[in-house]
């Protein structure tokens, strides 16, 4: 078997593999380790990489194997962690200078957990300094590149991690989701990215940007593999049921689709994929019905009020401390924060309760709502400002805009691919499902999964 | 205050920390709060209370800031 070939497979399809001891833990991280070597570089994709312990664990978990024990799907696996992510041993850099000399004394849950389950750890991948932004650019480690095109960003923050994935330098990551961290990047690149309901997952040993925003979600190929990832992200043992019931078609499936606001500034390409995208689901025997989110405008004003001052509250004496040591763009973001007013943080918080009983109405009669990920495709790195459908807009305000929405209400949400626009670059549709019903969530992704590409 | 005077006394205090960088974020950041604060969020949550009360979907309140880590 083409080990070149493997590394590019999914975890459903490799995990078989592994149990059966017809391929090894050490020829799969070593071939993840071979594209590290090759293509991480001028992508900028790793911050640190930890192939001999990398290594040493995947021949350890070998001999677990060949001793008769096997620890799940997830066992001899090859994953990234995005590096706001704590590992025992190993600096947790979050991008930043300000975080030098920094060695993590203990692993987070979610990384004792995934290590549990039989992870192979391959290296520490590279975002937007802090998670703060959303184009993985301003970073002190250089700035990740789009492999569909290195003159765009992956998307962020979890650029790095998007990154490994496609290019086979890991078969799966996790990152971190505030206002779409997890989602961009995969819509940017090309996989599968799940945010799960707010509180599900852990944040605890994980760098915060705005506490009640972030999440800890998987980065994967396959919905299959999201959702296996998501189970023991969560500290679910029952990845013992694996494979997953996924639901077999899309037959009788309700989505519900919110026009104003989400599809106001799109570009061509997207809202061609994604009509047809949704054409290819109602061939399919979905059912769409339009659906509104009546305060959509006011989203972006709840989520800066929101995201801004808790980001702040966190950076205030390391940024009194060592201003000089953050990238210029994330230091005057993290300052704007400091000159929210508590009544407007306030104002914000009533503002998320109306936007959260919105979208549990808008979903009250749909298995899930379904809209683009990205309004774009990718956008070049420096580039301030992008022409959308005839407007010129900011690329950070373009970035967040059909994202954040469920960062502030805690519903969870997945990006997957659609197909590609006319040069080549990765498109995604999002969906959204009820709050603390991810599963429910995954199943119905599962099942559109085949069909959104055409 | 009002956000014109909140505006002028923050671009201000920008100049005076030497971030004169700062200014077009907190005019962007004026904008946001206008839109902010052109809504009766007091009413809104009002309704959606009721709602809750009535028992009708959509009404389960956020949880707790810091629930989960």
């Amino acid at each position: 078997m083409n080990a070149i070939a493997l590394h590019f497979r999914s975890i459903t399809e490799l995990a078989p593999l592994l149990a059966a001891r017809q391929i090894t833990s050490e020829a799969l991280t070593g071939a993840c380790l071979a594209e590290i070597a090759g293509k991480s570089e001028p992508l900028c994709a790793f911050i640190a990489v930890t192939g001999d312990e990398a290594l040493d664990r995947a021949r350890a978990l070998d001999r677990e194997l060949v001793a008769g024990r096997c620890r799940g799907p997830l066992h001899g696996i090859p994953i990234s962690l995005k590096d706001l992510i704590d590992v025992q041993g190993v600096p947790t850099t979050a991008a930043s200078q300000v975080r030098q000399g920094h060695v993590a004394s203990k692993d987070a849950p979610v990384t004792a957990r995934l290590r549990e389950a039989g992870a192979v750890f391959i290296g520490k991948t590279n975002l937007h300094e802090f998670a703060f932004g959303t184009t993985s650019e301003d970073s002190a480690y250089g700035a990740v590149r789009n492999p569909h095109d290195p003159a765009r960003s992956p998307g962020g923050s979890s650029g790095g991690s998007a990154v490994s994935i496609v290019t086979g330098m890991s078969v799966a990551s996790i990152g971190t989701d505030t206002g779409g961290s997890i989602r961009i990047p995969s819509a940017a690149c090309g996989a599968v990215g799940l945010k799960p309901t707010w509180g599900e997952v852990p944040c605890d040993g994980v760098v915060p940007l705005s506490e009640s925003l972030d999440h800890v979600g998987p980065l994967a190929r396959s919905v299959a593999d999201a959702w296996l990832l998501y189970l023991i992200l969560r500290g679910d043992r029952s990845a013992a049921r694996w494979p997953l019931p996924t639901r077999p078609d899309v037959q009788g499936l309700r989505l519900g689709i919110p026009r104003p606001y989400f599809l106001d500034i799109v570009d061509g390409q997207v809202r061609q994929r994604f009509a047809e995208a949704l054409a290819w689901l109602r061939q399919a025997g979905a059912e769409t019905v339009d659906v509104v989110i009546p305060h959509a405008g006011e989203i972006g004003a709840i989520y800066l009020h929101t995201s801004l001052p808790e980001a702040s509250a966190y950076h205030a004496s390391m940024i009194e401390r060592h201003p000089e040591l953050y990238t210029p763009n994330v230091r005057l973001r993290i300052e704007m924060g400091r000159y929210v007013l508590a009544e407007d943080y306030v104002r914000a918080q009533r503002g998320r309760d109306v936007l959260r009983a919105e979208v549990d109405t808008a979903l009250a009669g749909c298995d899930a709502l379904a809209l683009p990920t990205l309004p774009m495709p990718a956008p070049l790195i420096g580039a301030d400002s992008m022409a959308i459908a005839g407007k010129v807009e900011p690329v950070r305000n373009m970035m967040l805009r059909l994202t954040q929405l469920f960062n502030l209400t805690g519903h969870p949400a997945i990006s997957l691919p659609m197909a590609q626009t006319s040069a080549g670059l990765p498109c995604g549709m999002q969906l959204v499902g009820r709050r603390h019903a991810t599963e429910a969530l995954l199943g119905v992704a599962s099942a559109c999964e085949a069909h959104l590409a055409g | 205050m009002t956000l014109d005077h909140w505006l002028e006394h923050a671009c201000a205090d920008a100049d005076r920390r030497g971030l004169p960088d700062l200014k077009p974020l907190l005019s962007t950041l004026a904008q946001a709060t206008r839109v902010l604060r052109a809504a009766d969020w007091n009413d809104l949550v009002g309704a959606i209370r009721q709602q809750a009360d009535e028992g009708r979907p959509g009404a389960a309140t956020r949880p707790p800031h810091g629930a989960g880590r």
